[in-house]
């Protein structure tokens, strides 16, 4: 019995039963504060849903053997480029400027994914030292990007000076919200954006089907590996190439995704951080520097955005001063990711 | 002549980072158009404000732990014990050195901790470095925003956010620690110097005197001698007067360099010629210095130069206390730790069968790195004058590593003349971008982001050629790689 629960400790870990009890505790404390847990539950689910695909992107890139993937910045500014330029095209039926914008982000992510991958093959085994630098050069490359592009619309770029996008561009007249209030409901007040989650789970389907396809098998052999995949006649750089650029192909539209949520574009530094947050919510859901699955994203993530979301309120009634659920995440999202890194890596020698 | 080409060749492309920034730089300060006066004497200031925190990072390097993105740690250490000092109210040298006295401790101990949890990851320092940043930037603001006020009470309009929880935004420190380095005036360094000299040299004779050594002790007598006279000239009134500022023209100060390098380039021939009779001495390279010092001399005539030279003032303690950070830094090297981190550095394996203890070798250099940081980073609140409170910390490894790296410096490699260099290089670039940007583009803001993504890509580009270079070095070392650049953008 006490190795059953030993062994069930161990596949847990301690970071996950703090985080869980925690989130628990959390979700207890809202009613007697006055909160409605329908409500906060809602926010988590829709928040889930809305970060869930940044978090996939983690999978292929895990799975190919680069490791945790700090550079889906690529993604997100590829993704941020189609969105855009969508705007710009002036194209406003939702459905429509929704999926030019993802296949814009699509092409632009893989290309880019391609280049990355190509140069993460020459530095292996410092891919994660790499991609974190090579993810914040990209960011701050593309705000001289952003205040430069040509771009004439006015929803796009600051009213004053005609140059430069604007930081938040608000997604009201072309594709916001247009999987949230798709086939949505209510029970109560928990709302539940039906088209949102559709989407979510469908690309984690997606993702799976091609993991277990012949490519997706011998790109998981790749990474598990190398050397034994090399032997079988696997093209192991290539694979590494293939799931790079699925993982930032997948960061493009996971940032469409989550501003069509959001309601607005955020260009500039906004998305510095995001890949730290990514990869702190697939390695809360039970992954390791060395393998991750579909099903560590999607408790991962909720785990991670409910924290968040179910903290916000119940701390600020409390301690009605300060934000301390940004101050809770940047603990979080950086303790798991020393965590993980502290349990693969080491040795006395 | 092709032996002349192939220096010229070696040399460039040991160089080419330097190369390329000083280009950038020149560049960047022709298209900005700003007056030379105004750039040198930003520069001469950045260099005094931010040099101490570059020079902190070269001990990890020599222990093979890479660059030590981890000084974030050090610098909340500096500015957990600035706070505390201002809530105390201590003003001026005094409060500085209580700063040092309080901050230097705690940045042992986080050092300490720093190190231990490196030894869990080895070979993964840097992204455990990175994130180890983020991660106590979030302790800090659970400190600094929460628990002073929430659960330590403290009560003071100035320092804390009305409704008693929380530290404000920033925080002046002009009227307390502002310059509080910067002023202290030469003389009280000449006096501090004397008497640490007199103590220790008196310390040595009676040492060796009750152990019986039997080591004369007329050289000592010699040191005490040469202390007394430079001490007695600084009471003649001019010098008095002269040494009683803080700070140096930078004409001042070249002369006084370039006469010590004349005086100990002929103290040199006359050692060696005259009292060790070593004929085979060549005196070549002393001569040429000699004669370099001249021209160099010569140059300070220069219109455009004299009027840098006679514009420029040096806060002579902060770089009196750089120097001796270089100082430091070569010194150590020499010493039996220095060696066991270099041992270290270059393998573990051998390291540990030379009897060496790894562990302890690592956890020292990051306590010494840290608490570096820490006194970098009470350097720079020092000069800076305004506490940012959840600001300050942020980019410190940023910008000291791009620095570092701009200087040519590496993963594996880094000396104080390239943490000098690079400090000088980045900053000219950070002085003249917005500028530039504005001059140019007719938009500042662009320059300013140039500036940002040069700090991140110098990291990004140094990473991964490092990278690159320990997964081709068996086949080839001296083939750089050429399409790296292209395939990150």
């Amino acid at each position: 019995m006490t190795d059953k629960l030993k062994n069930m400790y161990a596949s847990i870990g301690l970071p996950r039963l703090i985080i869980t009890c925690f989130f628990l505790i959390m979700l207890l404390m809202a009613p007697p504060l006055g909160l409605s847990i329908t409500s906060l539950l809602g926010d988590s689910i829709r928040r889930w849903a809305m970060y869930g695909l940044l978090v996939l992107a983690m999978v292929p890139a895990v799975k190919c053997g680069i490791g945790l993937n700090f550079g889906i910045s690529l993604g997100i500014v590829g993704g941020l480029f189609g969105a855009t330029a969508v705007i710009e095209l002036g194209i406003t039926n939702p459905w429509l400027a929704m999926l030019a914008a993802m296949l814009i982000g699509l092409f632009v992510g893989s290309l880019l994914g391609i280049g990355y991958g190509l140069l993460l093959n020459k530095v292996k085994g410092s891919e994660m030292t790499v991609s974190t630098y090579v993810g914040f050069s990209v960011i701050a490359f593309m705000n001289m990007i952003w205040l430069t592009l040509p771009f004439k619309d006015g929803n796009l770029i600051w009213p004053i000076g005609q140059q430069g996008m604007r930081n938040t561009i608000s997604l009201e007249g072309s594709f916001g919200l247009v999987l949230n209030n798709f086939l949505d409901f209510n029970i109560g007040d928990l709302h539940i954006p039906t088209g949102l989650i559709l989407f979510f789970l469908l690309t984690c389907f997606a993702v799976f089907i091609f993991m277990k396809s012949k490519a997706g098998i011998a790109m998981s052999a790749a990474g598990a590996n190398p050397t034994f995949s090399k032997a079988s006649g696997i093209n192991v750089d290539k694979m590494r190439v293939l799931g790079t650029a699925i993982s930032t192909a997948l960061a493009a539209v996971g940032i469409i995704t989550y501003a069509q949520s959001y309601g607005f574009l955020q260009l500039y530094n906004a998305p510095l951080m995001m890949g730290f947050h990514s990869v702190a919510a697939v390695l809360i859901g039970g992954a390791s520097l060395k393998d991750a699955k579909i099903s560590h994203v999607i408790i991962g993530t909720f785990l991670f955005q409910g924290i968040l979301t179910v903290a916000l309120p119940v701390v600020n009634k409390i301690l009605p001063e300060g934000n301390l659920s940004d101050v809770i995440r940047i603990i979080i999202s950086n303790g798991i990711i020393l965590y993980a890194l502290s349990k693969t890596k080491g040795g006395s020698k | 002549m092709d032996n002349i080409k192939n220096r010229i060749y070696n040399f460039a492309s040991e160089n080419k980072v330097v190369i390329l920034f000083v280009l950038l730089c020149i560049g960047g300060i022709y298209a900005s158009g700003s007056p030379l006066t105004f750039v040198a004497s930003e520069l001469f200031t950045r260099i005094g404000r931010n040099g101490f925190m570059v020079l902190a990072l070269l001990i990890p390097v020599l222990a093979g732990m890479g660059l030590n993105f981890g000084i974030t740690v050090g610098a909340i250490a500096a500015q957990i014990a600035v706070f505390w000092v201002v809530y105390w109210g201590f003003e001026g040298i005094t409060g500085f050195l209580l700063c040092l006295l309080m901050a230097t401790p705690i940045a042992i101990f986080f050092g300490f901790l720093v190190g231990k949890l490196f030894n869990k990851m080895k070979g993964a320092e840097m992204i455990a470095g990175m994130v180890l940043g983020y991660f106590s930037e979030g302790l800090y603001l659970l400190f600094f925003l929460f628990i002073i006020g929430g659960v330590i009470p403290v009560y003071n309009d100035r320092l804390i956010i009305t409704g008693g929880v929380g530290v404000k935004n920033t925080i002046d420190l002009a009227g307390n620690i502002k310059y509080s380095l910067d002023t202290v005036p030469m003389l009280t360094i000449i006096e501090i110097l004397f008497f640490i000299i007199v103590i220790s040299t008196i310390i040595k004779i009676v040492f060796n005197k009750v152990k019986e050594t039997g080591l004369s002790f007329k050289k000592d007598l010699i040191i005490l001698g040469v202390g007394a006279i430079v001490y007695a000239l600084s009471f003649i009134p001019s010098i008095e007067a002269f040494l009683s500022t803080d700070r140096l023209l930078l004409l001042h100060a070249v002369i006084i360099g370039l006469v010590a390098l004349v005086l100990m380039q002929i103290w040199y021939i006359i050692k060696n010629r005259f009292i060790l009779k070593d004929m085979d001495y060549s005196m070549k390279k002393p001569i040429a210095l000699i004669v370099l010092a001249a021209i160099l001399y010569g140059l300070t005539y220069i219109k455009a130069i004299e009027e840098i030279l006679l514009y420029v003032n040096l806060p002579v303690t902060t770089y009196l206390c750089i120097v001796a950070l270089c100082m430091f830094n070569s010194m150590i090297i020499r010493t039996r730790i220095g060696q066991n981190m270099r041992t270290v550095g270059q393998s573990r394996v051998v390291a540990n069968s030379a009897g060496i203890d790894v562990d302890k070798t690592r956890i020292i250099a990051m306590i010494i790195s840290t608490v570096l940081a820490c006194w970098g980073q009470l350097i720079y609140l020092q000069n800076i004058g305004t506490f940012s409170t959840y600001g300050a910390h942020t980019q410190v490894s940023l910008f000291a590593i791009a620095s570092l790296l701009v200087g040519g410096a590496s993963v594996q490699k880094a000396t104080n003349k390239q943490a000098i260099i690079g400090v000088i290089l980045f900053h000219t670039l950070f002085i003249v971008a917005p500028q530039a940007g504005k001059e140019i583009f007719n938009n500042a803001q662009l320059g300013e982001y140039f500036r940002v993504f040069i700090a991140y890509g110098v990291i990004a580009v140094s990473l991964a050629m490092h990278a690159w270079k320990t997964n081709i070095r068996p086949i080839d070392d001296t083939k750089k790689p050429a399409r790296l650049k292209g395939q990150k953008a």
